[in-house]
């Protein structure tokens, strides 16, 4: 194992604060070979048309009704479902584990879209506590206002909150890219150890507070800072990477980018710096 | 875990009993040990509204004891009594059940401590509530099944809040079942969700000030710090904005008064709470479901932040 320390070319991706390990020249495992794809089989998912539409009113039924039959119109192949009168339930849309338009007339409670891996995803209204806990990839993007624990614990994919959002935004997120277009609450990227996380106006106190790794951008003004969170260069390559995802994200067209703080892990608490990097991943 | 629910209708008045029923239901998954319900009902303002309980109903773990429907008499008895003595006119007098009473009295005093000391100094009696607009009910079982019992949903008001209670921190009883009255405050009520860590501490201090407790319940300080405040000369807003410091642990809770409703949220923000407000209602609970029964229509609605408080006029 080459030593890693002494490699000091910096990857675009590195510079930009989402990993600090070499990857160059490590051996890259195949886990499948892509022409046997099609013997596997993803439990839980379904080959469906975006094309094929269909609305369903949830008003009279319970979260688990609600989802089972989400999971039933993907088994006959609608790729489009629009959802009627949420109205504020609890965990709708979760588990959801392959493509999908999925677009909610209305506000969801808590745990909304939780454990997702694909479906992408309009929320015309607010949303609750938890949203898009642990998300794996897909993209959620909510119109209003969202509670605390935005994006926690999640993967990948991007979820965006057009609003403003609670306490411990990104809290624990291990990938992926958050970003709000309004305000954050306090502790905001609390113990986050990779990914993203964009905030167009103010943030709470104790930003990033424990933070191991990952990037904040914060383009208003910050409360205080966490511990071991400190502020970092805002590249050229961070600057063209916040416009293009901000475009994409349909938010924010004229914000100034140049103008956003960039906030990262002073790394003071790691505590598994000479792990080698197969353990460290394991350790975040 | 607990659920807290709260509305105030500014320049009009509603049925705010029926609407908070619905409001602490949605909210029933989150606690039905207990159920409690602070309504401020449209009175011509003459008299004193006196909520108060002559006995437990006794649940899981209380420290009371069922008594007797005798000895709730018994005290009832010493009550009238001692309120004679007083010169206090009892105008009006409903017996809900055995244990809970509701009079409306014509006395004439500013200063009810000497007056809620007096009647408290009876055994097993204590008063929940103390008003002109104010009345507090509470009992074990659901918002449905409190409603029902007190025939609550015909109460016409301005502001309302309410609390679903799971028992944690003390027994399933009505002595630690919220709303908890402001004491001696008139019209002062107050619901909690949360936990606060230095209950103990504060108690001996405001006890040794004076103040008084009735149970082991840690919300209840938040009632009795906020009357200390307000006996100081401080206002509501401010003596909430004192608590964001001088109460150490997780919080959210309402405080209402006669014409008026307040919210504060600790500066972890710990505990949920998700507000809607437009010019003529302000409606707050624990969970968007909660406002979702009195307005079910697409509605905008916000988490307010950390350490942020709040008061609406009515």
């Amino acid at each position: 194992m080459a030593n890693l320390k002494t490699v000091s070319k910096k990857s675009k991706a590195q510079s930009m604060g989402m990993h600090t390990e070499v990857l160059t020249g490590r051996t890259q495992q195949k886990f499948f070979n892509p022409d046997e794809a099609e013997n596997f089989y993803y439990f839980g998912t379904y080959d469906v048309d975006f094309n094929k539409r269909t609305d369903l009113d949830v008003k009279d039924m319970t979260a688990p009704e609600a989802n089972k039959e989400i999971d039933n119109l993907m088994s006959q192949g609608y790729g489009t479902i629009v959802i009627k009168n949420p109205q504020g339930k609890h965990s709708l849309g979760v588990g959801i584990l392959n493509k999908l338009n999925l677009i909610f007339e209305g506000s969801l409670g808590y745990f909304g879209m939780g454990s997702c891996d694909g479906p992408i995803v309009r929320i015309n209204g607010r949303v609750g506590w938890s949203c898009a806990e642990n998300l794996m990839a897909g993209k959620v993007v909510i119109e209003k206002n969202a509670g605390s624990c935005f994006g926690a614990a999640i993967r990948g994919g991007d979820l965006i909150c057009k609003g403003s959002v609670g306490a411990r935004t990104g809290i624990d997120m291990k990938g992926g890219t958050i970003i709000i277009g309004g305000d954050a609450g306090a502790f905001t990227g609390f113990m986050m150890q990779r990914g993203r996380i964009i905030i167009l106006g103010d943030v709470g106190i104790n930003l990033g507070d424990s933070m191991y790794d990952g990037t904040i951008f914060v383009g208003g003004e910050i409360g205080s800072y966490g511990s071991d969170a400190i502020d970092a260069e805002l590249t050229k390559s961070d600057q063209d990477w916040l416009k293009r995802k901000l475009k994409v994200a349909e938010i924010g067209e004229n914000f100034d980018v140049s103008k956003m703080k960039k906030i990262v892990a002073g790394k003071k608490l790691w505590n598994y710096d000479n792990l080698e990097p197969t353990e460290k991943k394991g350790a975040i | 875990m607990c659920g807290i629910a709260g509305l105030i209708h500014r320049g009009k008045s509603s049925n705010v009993g029926s609407e908070l029923q619905g409001m602490l239901q949605a909210l029933k998954h989150r606690g039905e040990d207990s159920t409690g319900y602070a309504l401020y009902g449209d009175t011509d303002g003459k008299n004193f509204i006196m909520r108060f309980k002559v006995g437990e109903n006794v649940g899981e773990g209380s420290s009371s004891v069922m008594e007797d429907v005798s000895v709730y008499d018994e005290r009832k008895k010493i009550v009238d009594e001692t309120l004679a003595e007083m010169g206090a006119k009892i105008v009006k007098e409903e017996r809900t059940l055995p244990y809970s009473l509701r009079y409306e009295i014509d006395y004439n005093v500013k200063d009810l401590l000497e007056f809620s000391q007096r009647i408290e100094s009876i055994p097993g009696v204590e008063i929940l509530s103390m008003g002109k607009s104010l009345e507090v009910i509470k009992d074990l079982g659901n918002a449905k099944m409190v409603c029902d019992r007190y025939s609550l949903d015909k109460v016409v008001g301005t502001h309302a809040i309410g609390h679903a209670r799971m028992a944690t921190e003390s027994g399933v009883d009505i002595k630690s079942a919220h709303p908890f009255w402001g004491y001696p405050f008139s019209d002062v009520s107050v619901v909690h969700n949360g936990q606060l860590t230095n209950y103990w501490n504060n108690r001996r201090v405001l006890e040794n000030k004076g103040m008084r407790f009735m149970s082991e319940c840690d919300s209840e300080l938040i009632a009795v710090y906020l009357a200390e405040k307000m006996r100081d000369g401080a206002t509501l807003e401010e003596g909430m904005k004192a608590s964001l410091t001088g109460l150490d642990g997780v919080f959210t809770y309402f405080v209402a008064t006669k014409d008026s409703l307040g919210m504060a949220k600790d500066t972890m923000a710990a505990k949920p709470l998700v507000l809607y407000e437009s010019d003529d209602l302000v409606a707050m609970g624990s969970e968007e479901i909660a406002i979702r029964s009195v307005l079910p229509q697409e509605i905008d609605t916000y988490d307010p932040f950390d350490g942020e408080v709040k008061v609406w006029q009515i």
